[in-house]
């Protein structure tokens, strides 16, 4: 999956969970809970989406990791099944 | 016309979804309805086939109004002139809300971004279908009541244009609307029916709080255990173990589940836990988890997380919004400590959860440690209970999240 893929997926997946939030205006080192005023439940939701999307197993611990797009996106890119 | 809380005064029928002679099952969506707090469906309490609508599309009727006639399975035609109102078969729908359920906590959404102050007010069918259609409802008219854009709007838009155009003009007329500029914002309309019901609270209620600050370890790490193990699809959230917690605790309290009626505390007979969902442009929702006593901890991660869906999609119905009986509320994720709130009228008690954060804490055996900890509130109508027994249902709440395994 290129990297412009990948950012698509992770829009997609947050306006699943914001319908109301523009992905394209957040800054890459934005807190997305912070900046989409999302709960548990929301980023439970927003991990859901980003499995389905890429395939990624994303383990609890590592939640962190999805702070930001940018850090959502060199968490998922080496982790991205090929083929 | 349900009441969707004990401000609710009236409502528009926006459009019916059913017909006479057509079969409705119970929980089946029958109408859209425009209220002060935004544009519902509305389902129907009972099984039968529709015999008469006793109120017109864009017609506004007062709270308890019988909106339809519901011929009950088996029943014998009806006769020529319709029967009175509570002769057989009265199924109305809506109507048992008005005479059973208490009050909501708050305010159910009208749009279907929380951005209610700038979204087109909209039915949640008519929502439905642009989402499938890709349809934006900025550029589509609604001819609804007051302007409201119905399901037919956009199914005009995807007839007669592309998604997105502008449609023809209108082949109704919307009834009633307002001039250009004078009518309140969706957000506006939510702000003043959740002042409404805190105006209430706070006038009738005479309030008395109690909390409780205990080591949420336990709790803490059953949902990380459980998470460990899980598919990411099943996971837990910690919110959905504080509910199953009140929801156990409240059958030794039954009097913390109940309202508050002409001078006496009336047990509820279901316990139906309202959920403060806080929408994110301002505005609160309350939906209500059905049978929450009787639901396990997945069966309650699965109730909350569709609530917490449809609620951000504007897609609750009018039995979500009207069924609590007692609301929580957990305000941890933003930052709070400890909340302090109003309860919701006729509901004679609130919980609310704080932040669980790591603190220094006294274990059994005296030694100083960190601990996860958090702070449980009780808001309650001292009409309804004193704070003894308050203390007690908070302790009871308490014990099940120090020993989660009991209630799960």
């Amino acid at each position: 999956m290129t990297r412009e893929a990948l950012r698509a997926a992770i829009d997609a997946a947050l306006r699943s969970v914001a319908p109301e939030s523009d992905p394209a205006r957040l800054a890459d080192d934005a807190d997305l809970r912070e900046t989409l005023d999302l709960d548990s439940m929301d980023f439970l939701s927003f991990v859901v989406a980003l499995h389905r999307a890429t395939g990624v197993d994303i383990p609890e611990r590592d939640y962190a990791r999805l702070a930001t797009l940018e850090g959502a996106v060199q968490y998922l890119g080496p982790r991205v099944p090929s083929g | 016309m349900p009441s969707l809380g004990a401000d609710m005064e009236a409502g528009t029928l926006v459009a019916w979804r059913k017909r006479p002679g057509e079969r409705v099952t119970r929980g089946e969506i029958v109408a859209e309805l425009d209220t002060d707090k935004g544009v519902i469906e509305v389902e129907s309490f009972h099984d039968g086939v529709i015999e008469t609508l006793l109120v017109a599309e864009g017609e506004r009727v007062p709270v308890g109004t019988p909106l339809a006639r519901i011929q009950a399975p088996g029943a014998p035609p009806p006769p020529g002139a319709p029967p009175p109102p509570g002769a057989a078969a009265p199924s109305v729908a809506g109507a048992p809300s008005v005479a059973g359920a208490p009050s909501p906590a708050a305010a159910p959404s009208a749009a279907a971004a929380p951005s209610a102050a700038a979204a087109p007010r909209s039915s949640p069918a008519a929502r439905r279908l642009a989402r499938e259609l890709g349809v934006d409802l900025g550029a589509v008219r609604g001819t609804g009541p007051g302007g409201v854009i119905t399901h037919d709007d956009v199914a005009a838009v995807r007839r007669d244009g592309a998604p997105g155009a502008t449609p023809p003009a209108p082949a109704r007329v919307p009834p009633a609307a307002p001039p250009p500029g004078a009518s309140p914002t969706p957000g506006e309309r939510m702000r003043r029916a959740i002042a409404a019901a805190m105006e209430r609270s706070s006038r009738e209620v005479p309030h008395y709080h109690v909390s409780l600050t205990i080591d949420a370890r336990a709790a803490t790490e059953l949902v990380a255990r459980e998470n460990e193990s899980r598919p990411i699809e099943r996971r837990l959230v910690v919110g959905a173990l504080l509910l199953r917690a009140v929801a156990a605790a409240l059958r030794r309290f039954p009097e913390m589940n109940a309202r508050w009626e002409d001078g006496r505390v009336v047990p509820a007979a279901e316990v139906h836990l309202g959920v403060a969902i806080a929408l994110r442009d301002g505005g609160l929702l309350v939906p209500a988890i059905e049978h929450a006593d009787r639901l396990g901890l997945d069966a309650t991660m699965e109730a909350l997380a569709d609530l917490t869906r449809r609620a951000r999609s504007g897609e609750l119905r009018s039995g979500d919004l009207s069924r609590g009986t007692l609301t929580v509320t957990s305000l941890g994720e933003r930052g709070v400590d400890a909340v302090a709130g109003l309860v919701y009228p006729p509901q004679v008690a609130l919980v609310g959860f704080g932040r669980v954060a790591p603190r220094p804490w006294v274990d059994e055996a005296g030694g100083l440690c960190v601990r996860p900890v958090l702070t449980i509130t009780l808001a309650a109508d001292h009409r309804a209970s004193d704070g003894h027994r308050g203390g007690l249902f908070l302790t009871e709440i308490a014990r099940g999240l120090k020993q989660p395994e009991t209630i799960r």
